[in-house]
């Protein structure tokens, strides 16, 4: 239908029953769309990542074509938590709060090598990873990444927002995945 | 044309159905909506660390003073308005009787300003 060299615009529609100006399909797929295309971040910037964040916010890069068009440095308006950089372990406590204090549904991107896995500090101070503390949705690896790879893990995470059950907050796997890491 | 009483009831059911329906719309949304609490996530946001302590904090009476102050000669200027209407009606005989109106404001003002009450240290 389309010539392979042009660029696709258009999103896929969600499947659906689609008529004479009408489109029917389920409230889970509309919701899901929805979330997804205004994932509201928390940048939760340290170290390095945090500035090749800022320059993915600045308009060459342009995160806000995304969705993430404000910046939330409240938990309780943000989406997604961000987490760029060098987390010590004396930041971990802050960090745990700050995720437990975000309101359903929230996702969490570990930008760079420290954020994952402690990067090139394996050190008693650096924690080894923050995934040790709270639960991550995707992990973008780099030191720094650059802005593209970031913007490569935000759509990662919008294709497991668009996809994500509604009611997931209440559902028991949930409350499992926190539990496991004492988070109520 | 006469209005009765009754002409303005159509205006208060308006009122009450627009002001009810955002009220309605407020108090169902936050019983539909889903909700997940725990004693962390309810705790007041202070940038991950915890909170110590009162946000109220005592505040000088210098704000208060200046706003009663202004209350009062605002409702001065309020009584004026009426005047300003009716100036040609009411005349020299208005006239004075405003005059002795605003001597004994003057008076209050004076008082203020000998007892240092606007003086913004």
């Amino acid at each position: 239908m389309s010539n392979s060299s042009k660029i696709i615009t258009d999103a896929p529609a969600p499947e659906g029953f689609s008529g004479e100006g009408f489109f029917a399909t389920k409230l889970d797929s509309v919701v899901g769309m929805a979330r997804a295309n205004s994932l509201w971040p928390l940048p939760f910037a340290t170290s390095c990542c945090g500035i090749e964040f800022m320059a993915t916010m600045a308009s060459h890069y342009d995160v806000a074509r995304f969705g993430s068009e404000r910046m939330s440095f409240s938990p309780r308006q943000a989406d997604m938590l961000l987490v760029m950089g060098t987390i010590a372990k004396k930041m971990a406590p802050i960090l745990r709060q700050v995720y437990e204090q975000m309101a359903e549904p929230r996702w969490v991107i570990s930008v760079g090598a420290c954020a994952c896995s402690g990067g090139i500090f394996d050190t008693y101070s650096v924690l080894q990873g923050i995934d040790k503390i709270i639960p991550v949705d995707v992990y973008v690896p780099g030191c720094p990444p650059r802005p593209e790879q970031i913007l490569d893990g935000v759509m990662r995470l919008q294709d497991l927002v668009r996809s994500e059950s509604v009611r997931r907050r209440s559902s028991p796997e949930y409350t499992e995945l926190l539990a496991s890491y004492n988070i109520k | 044309m006469e209005s009765n009483q009754s002409d303005y009831l159509p205006i208060l059911i308006q009122m009450l159905l627009a002001v009810g329906f955002v009220v309605l719309t407020i108090i169902g949304s936050s019983f539909l909506g889903p909700k997940r609490h725990s004693k962390n996530k309810d705790k007041t946001f202070e940038c991950g660390i915890e909170s110590v302590g009162n946000a109220r904090v005592p505040f000088s009476v210098k704000y208060f003073l200046v706003a009663i102050l202004f209350v009062l000669f605002d409702v001065e200027v309020i009584f004026m308005y009426p005047w300003a209407v009716n100036f040609r009606a009411m005349g020299v005989e208005g006239m004075m009787k405003m005059g002795i109106f605003m001597v004994l404001l003057l008076v209050g003002f004076f008082y203020v300003m000998k007892k240092k009450g606007l003086e913004w240290e």
